[in-house]
This record gives C-alpha cells, structure tokens and sequence, in this order.
C-alpha cells in the first residue's frame, strides 16, 4: 500500500500541531498506520517549523526531498522553503500572509507575501500540479477568529481529496472527539470555508 | 491492548506507568522533558514524580528509592548526563535493587544543545548496558525489557532514544489499564556491605561486572531487537536508531524496484556490543556500510569484532569520512549513502531557483522580560569595558541582534565562574554574569559561594521569571509548587544570596526602564559581588495586556524601537514602524525608547 506524504510548515507558534494531530487521529480510526516528527524546542521561537506527516506503512517519520504529495504551508516562505519536499506535480495548500521576522525588520528588508505566492504560481503546471492560496485576512474576517487558519488550509487539503484515503467526513469526526463542543461549528465553518 | 497516537517521549512515559514505576526523577531538556510530564499528568497517584533541582539530585533520589525495591527512572537530556555522572559511575559499582531505567535523550544536530555526545560511548565508558530504540512503539517496548533486564542483573539501564524518536508520533499499541503490572516495592534494608561503597567493595564488583558485561553482549546476540536482513549481495549495512528506520524504507523502495539490496544489521543494544550476531553478519558480507548518528560506535565495535573473530571486510562509515562525523542523518543524506555504497544512479530533481527567503532565527519573545533587563544593562554599562557572561536558557537568545548582550556561554551555571575568570585577567573590566532563576537553582549557587569566599568583583544578575520557560515551563524550588501538585514555600533567591554573603542584593521591575538603568549603574560601581534580581514573569505564562499602537502623526520612523531591542512585535509595514497587535503583549519596553512619544496603549474603539 502506497504511503501519502504530507509536509506543514510556518512560523514557531502558529499551531501546526492540532492539524497533523487531527489528520493522524482521523487516520487511525481508519484503521491506518500514522507517523510524524514535529520541530520541538528553541526554534519554537518564532524560527521555522516543519512537521512531517506520513499515513501508511512505513518505518522513519521522515520525508526524503521530492517524495511528499502534499504540502501544508501556514507562511509562504515557508512553504517556498518547504518545495525540496514536494514531489513532481504535488498539491501545495498555503497562507498569503507573510510573517516578517525580526532580522528583517532589523535590516529594513523588504520580504513581501506576494513574491511568494507569485513564485508559486509560476511553478503551477510544473513542479506544482496544484496550488490553492488562501487569502488569510479575508479569511479570517469572514470566519471572524484569529485561530482556524490551520482549518482553513486542513479543510482545503481534505475536499481536495489531497490527504490519500482521509476526507472531509473523517476530519469532522476526529474534530468533534479533539476540540471542545463549543469550538465545533466554527471549525466545521473554516474546514468548509476555501475553495478547491 | 489499545493503539493510541503517541509522541515517543509520551509512549517511554506510558510505558514506564504500565511497568509499575513507582519513583520518578529528572531535570527538564529538550527532548527529554515530556517523558516526566507525561508521567506526572497520566498516572493514577500511585507514582511519585520530581523535578529535581538538577540531574545529579534526580539520579541520587532514585538511587535511594532503587537501594528500597523502587521501580526508578531518571530523565534527562545527554548534556544533563554530565552532571549526573558523578553519583552514576559509582552506583554502577554498587548496583541496585528495583529496577532503574536512566533516560537520556541525545540530540544529533545538534538540534536544541550545546553538545553531540553519544550516550552510548558514555554507557561504554560507565559500563552501564544501554538501549537504542529506533521509533516510539520500540521505545515503549523495550521500557519493560530494560526494567527486567535492571533487576535481572541489579544494574541501572540507559534507554537512549534521540530527538527524532523523543518527538515523532507514531500509532502504537499500548496497554490497557489492567495490564498495568503492580510492582510494591519492600523499602530500604540495611546492608553496609552491599551499599557502602569502599575500594574493596569497587574490586570486587569490577570484575562482576565485566563478567556480567560479556554475558550480556552473548544475551543481546540473541536479543530479537538487534536483527540482520538478508541482502542479495554480499554487501551490508550496519544502522541504529532513526538511521535504521530510514535505511528501511530506502531498502524497502529498493527491494520493490527490484534492484539488488545489502544485508541489513540493526543494532538496539550498542552496549554490551552484540558481537556473536555483529561477527556472523560480517561473515556474510565483504563490504560494510555503518550508518549512525553521532559517535562512530557502532563503526568501532565492527572494527573490533573484524580483529577478535579474524574476519576480513573492509568497514566505511564516520571513521572513513565516508558519513558525516557531526550533526543528524536526514532521510537525503542517507539515500546518498547508500546510492554511493551500492553503485545505484542517485535521483537528484533539480528545483527551480527560489526567491530570497528570509531567515529566522529564534529570538526573545514579543513582550519577554528578558529583553528589558538586558537592555538595562546595556544601557547602564555605555561605554564601559564589559563582560557579559551568559547561560544556559531562553536567555541566551539576549546574544542576538540588536541586544547582542551574551559574550560567553557554555553550560549550565558556567557563566559566574567565567566572570569570575575574566576579572582576574582584568580587574577593571565590569564582570556581568546573567542567570535564570531555574538555573540559579540547578548550578549557580556554587558559583556565588566561590565568588564572595575568593573576593571576586563582579555584578550576578539573575533574571526571575518564575518559571523554567525554554523546556515549557516546569516548576523548580523558587515557583511554590512542585509536579505532585503540592505548594510549598518558596525558596527565596535573595535570601539564599544574602546567606551566602552577598550583602548588596536589588529586586528590580526590568519594565521600568529608567529605573532599571539607575539600579544597574549603582550596583555594579560597588566593590565586590553584588547582585540584581531581575523580577517579572515569563511573557508566555500570562494573558497579554492591551498592545500598544504607533501615532503615525508622531512618528518620525527614525526606528529607534526597531533597532534599540529588537522585538518581533514591532514590524515594517508598508515601510513604516507599527505594531503588531496579534504579537505585541503590552509590555511598553518600546513607548519608553521612542524619543517622539508616538507608541502608546491602543485605544479600543
């Protein structure tokens, strides 16, 4: 049985952890194999972060460059920095919103969001056989809640159908044992809310 | 048994809960620490767990709870090692009685350390046998075998996974509360001649324990864990760990390709060194790869077996500059490796050139108070020949740009000693030594007792944050809890230095900036060793306040705020200074640099 590769990638502190928990957990109660490797320690603040997600049989938590299907990218710098994985005509899934680290601000550097996103797009078709980008600002003013981003980019993957055997249905069904009752129509919302 | 969806260093926990542990003991660090918080949070009060005041403490606790009956374990990460080393090396002559398991997470990389030391070569060095699990269900899995195997033969055991093990998840069956064992232990029977230790005593149980060492390694031959996969050539590869998992998966790609694949030799018991199993391997093969992180372990032992057996291969790996001697073996590297050892055409998918991407290091959080005692006494020390001495936490981020407030650092406690050492070089040079109040607690004290007995000139500065904020904020003796749940009396910092004889001792807000400097200035123009103590709480820890916002009609975008502390809650946006309001905590470190007064309190509409 072939393994699904999945990459999520950002910023120290942007909450990676519960989108590769829930598609690990909804995996599971799919009767799949699930490992991950997550970035832990110093680099939490605020340096870059990369969690590996592998569903199927297989022995490392670690993707090798060009092997992962998917890439979940929470900054897109990030994500541009993830690319290495991706394999050939892999989906990338990513935030618009740069986040600018203090070195920048530092050198007075002018790191835009949009380089990022435009060098994307020019790889869709190539490398990149699909490329969704979220508005983040708009998103998150719709949603109105600052803390679903990881949701957004997740429900996308999942309609997408980008997650190998995992979809929508079982997302929603690993949420509502991991998140508390309160939080589940906003996040049924934001899984529901980009465009595929 | 049930599976569950468990990060390794979790898995070692519940693994540790279900062999009926009854004592537990460590000092946070990465990627150790969630072995003892995730004992703490699921046992069902029947454990009692510590965080010591540092890893030679832990490992003396446990030792007298192992000289009881005790189940122990030990946790820390491998530079905490060094400082438990002391009571180990002699307790492995005296043994003990309940089983003791002594985790150490090592850190190939290194990813979060000052050092890449190999547990295993120290395992070697203190004759302590020593487990390698290569993923989290092996990791869960050989706790139980290493407690047996502790009480089998009365010795502490090392169960050694390293970063990629502590911190990948994995599904993995575990047992169900029922399956839990029961272990009561009888308490402490006196016995001097087993637990006094006396040169006679260390005689005797030296040659003990290389006999017991040379049985173990034909008991680990035949150790299921450590295996050989027939390869369909007579080439092999020797792997641990991570290492192992991903050869696998590249050998299991290969053998699916349907290209001739090496012999694969795992090795999850480095010491004693399984050599029966390492020479029958060698034995079949001409040519061996090893591939492994951190000390050329299991390189030499192969070497070693080549030698005693009389068996001609030829052996590349870290010895031969063939794998890289430092840092970790990404999934890549390894392909490459193994690419090159087998003749194999290595696939290498050339990626368009990307854009500049920015570089991000970690720094001090947006509102840390850290970043205000720092600046303080940059402030206060314009000008002056200085030496700051660092340390050991989230701390040492000051060194970053634009603070660059960290000259030294090199282990836990180090930094009064070396301001010590400095001054003696120098008398006229102002000697700072920083410390956090967890590491106050773990190693400074020492060095405040040999600064005031030998009439050292220097300024401590101990930055209280109530908490041990880098490892995520464990409780130590200065917080007034302790991981039972229990509150107890604070420790007090300033009173343990007006013990010593410190007798110039200043808590100070480091957000009152002006105030802050004044403080600094005073203290370090008195003679001999005086302290400040820094007193604010972790950023992390509390609600932010309100953020502040920049006037623009006050602005001048001189950026002085930018470049004076540095903080990730100050940002360009659209060339302009502004606040960033999802980051900033309200602290006001930045509206008491602005020279226009144009960053305030936001308003709400």
């Amino acid at each position: 049985m072939s393994t699904t590769n999945i990459i999520l990638c950002g910023v120290g502190g942007q909450g990676t952890v519960l989108a590769s928990k829930l598609t690990a957990a909804a995996s599971m109660a799919k009767g799949l194999e699930v490992r991950s490797a997550e970035t832990i320690g110093m680099a939490q603040r605020g340096g870059s972060v990369l969690s590996y997600l592998r569903i199927g049989s297989c022995s490392s938590p670690l993707i090798k460059s060009g092997c992962a299907d998917l890439v979940i990218g929470f900054e897109p710098a990030e994500t541009v920095r993830a690319l290495s994985y991706l394999k050939q005509g892999g989906t990338v899934i990513t935030s618009d919103r740069a986040m600018m680290p203090v070195t920048a601000a530092l050198q007075g550097s002018d790191y835009e969001g949009s380089k990022m996103t435009d060098f994307l797009k020019s790889l869709e078709g190539g490398l990149i056989g699909k490329l969704v980008i979220v508005n983040t600002d708009q998103a998150l003013a719709d949603l109105d809640s600052a803390k679903v981003m990881n949701m957004v980019l997740l429900g996308a993957a999942a309609r997408g159908g980008y997650l190998g055997q995992v979809g929508i249905e079982d997302i929603k069904e690993a949420l509502v044992k991991k998140v508390k009752p309160q939080f589940h129509e906003l996040n049924f919302k934001a899984l529901e809310y980009a465009s595929v | 048994m049930h599976k569950e969806f468990l990060m390794g260093n979790e898995a070692i926990g519940m693994a540790c809960i279900a062999a009926g542990v009854n004592v537990v003991a460590g000092y946070p660090g990465t990627p150790s620490t969630e072995v003892l918080e995730t004992i703490a949070k699921e046992n069902d009060g029947s454990v009692y767990v510590e965080w010591s005041v540092n890893e030679k403490a832990a490992l003396e606790v446990a030792a007298g709870a192992a000289y009881s009956g005790a189940r122990t374990l030990v946790t820390m990460k491998q530079v905490g090692l060094n400082v438990a080393s002391d009571p180990l090396m002699s307790l492995e002559y005296v043994g003990v009685k309940g089983g003791m398991v002594v985790l150490v997470a090592d850190d190939p990389g290194p990813i979060s350390s000052q050092t890449e030391q190999d547990t295993r070569t120290f395992a070697e060095y203190s004759k302590v046998p020593c487990f390698d699990p290569s993923d989290a269900k092996e990791a869960y899995e050989m706790i139980f075998e290493a407690f047996a195997l502790s009480e089998k033969y009365n010795t502490p055991v090392f169960m050694r996974p390293t970063t990629r093990v502590c911190h990948s998840y994995q599904s993995i069956d575990v047992r169900d509360y029922a399956e839990y064992e029961d272990h009561r232990p009888e308490g402490f029977v006196k016995d001097s001649k087993r637990w006094v230790i006396f040169p006679k005593l260390s005689y005797a149980n030296h040659a003990k324990i290389e006999e017991r060492n040379g049985a173990l390694s034909d008991e680990f031959s035949s150790n299921e864990r450590n295996s050989v996969t027939a390869g369909t050539v007579r080439k092999g590869i020797a792997a641990q760990g991570i290492s192992f998992a991903n050869v696998k998966d590249i050998l299991d790609d290969a053998r699916e390709q349907g290209k001739k694949v090496p012999a694969l030799l795992k090795i999850s018991t480095p010491f004693p060194f399984p050599e029966k199993l390492a020479c029958e391997f060698m034995k079949s093969v001409d040519e061996v790869l090893v591939i492994e992180e951190l000390d050329p372990f299991i390189e030499r032992h192969l070497l070693q077996v080549c030698g005693k057996f009389g068996v001609s291969v030829k052996i590349t790996g870290k010895l031969t500059g063939t794998v890289a001697r430092s840092g970790e073996n990404m999934p890549d590297l390894i392909a490459k490796y193994i690419s090159d050892f087998m003749g194999w055409e290595s696939s290498s998918c050339a990626l368009p050139q990307t854009p500049e991407l920015p570089v991000r290091p970690p720094v001090l959080c947006a509102g840390c108070p850290h970043r205000a005692s720092f600046y303080a006494v940059k402030k206060a020390m314009k000008g002056k020949e200085t030496i700051f001495a660092g340390d050991i936490g989230c701390y040492t981020l000051g060194n970053a740009m634009p603070l660059d407030m960290v000259d030294t650092c090199l282990c836990m406690g180090a930094g009064l000693g070396i301001a010590q050492g400095v001054g003696r070089v120098k008398p006229d040079t102002k000697c700072f030594a920083f410390v956090g109040d967890s590491t106050f607690f773990a190693s400074a004290i020492t060095g405040v007792v040999n600064a005031v007995y030998n009439q050292a000139d220097m300024t401590l500065i101990v930055l209280d944050n109530s908490t041990t904020a880098m490892t995520g904020h464990q409780p130590h003796p200065g917080t007034g809890h302790t991981m039972m749940g229990e509150f107890t009396d604070k420790i007090d910092i300033e009173k343990i230095l007006r013990g010593i004889g410190v007798e110039t001792v200043v808590r100070q807000d480091p957000f009152k900036l002006d105030e802050a400097v004044e403080t600094v200035k005073k203290v370090a123009d008195e003679p001999g060793v005086k302290a400040i103590i820094f007193e604010a709480p972790c950023a992390v820890l509390f609600k932010p306040e309100t953020p502040y916002e920049v006037d623009l009609n006050r602005c001048v975008d001189c950026k002085m705020c930018i470049r004076e502390i540095g903080c990730p809650g100050v940002v360009l946006k659209d060339g302009h200074v502004a606040v960033d309001p999802a980051l900033c905590n309200g602290c006001g470190l930045c509206s008491q640099i602005c020279p226009c007064e144009a960053i305030g309190k936001a308003v709400k509409e």
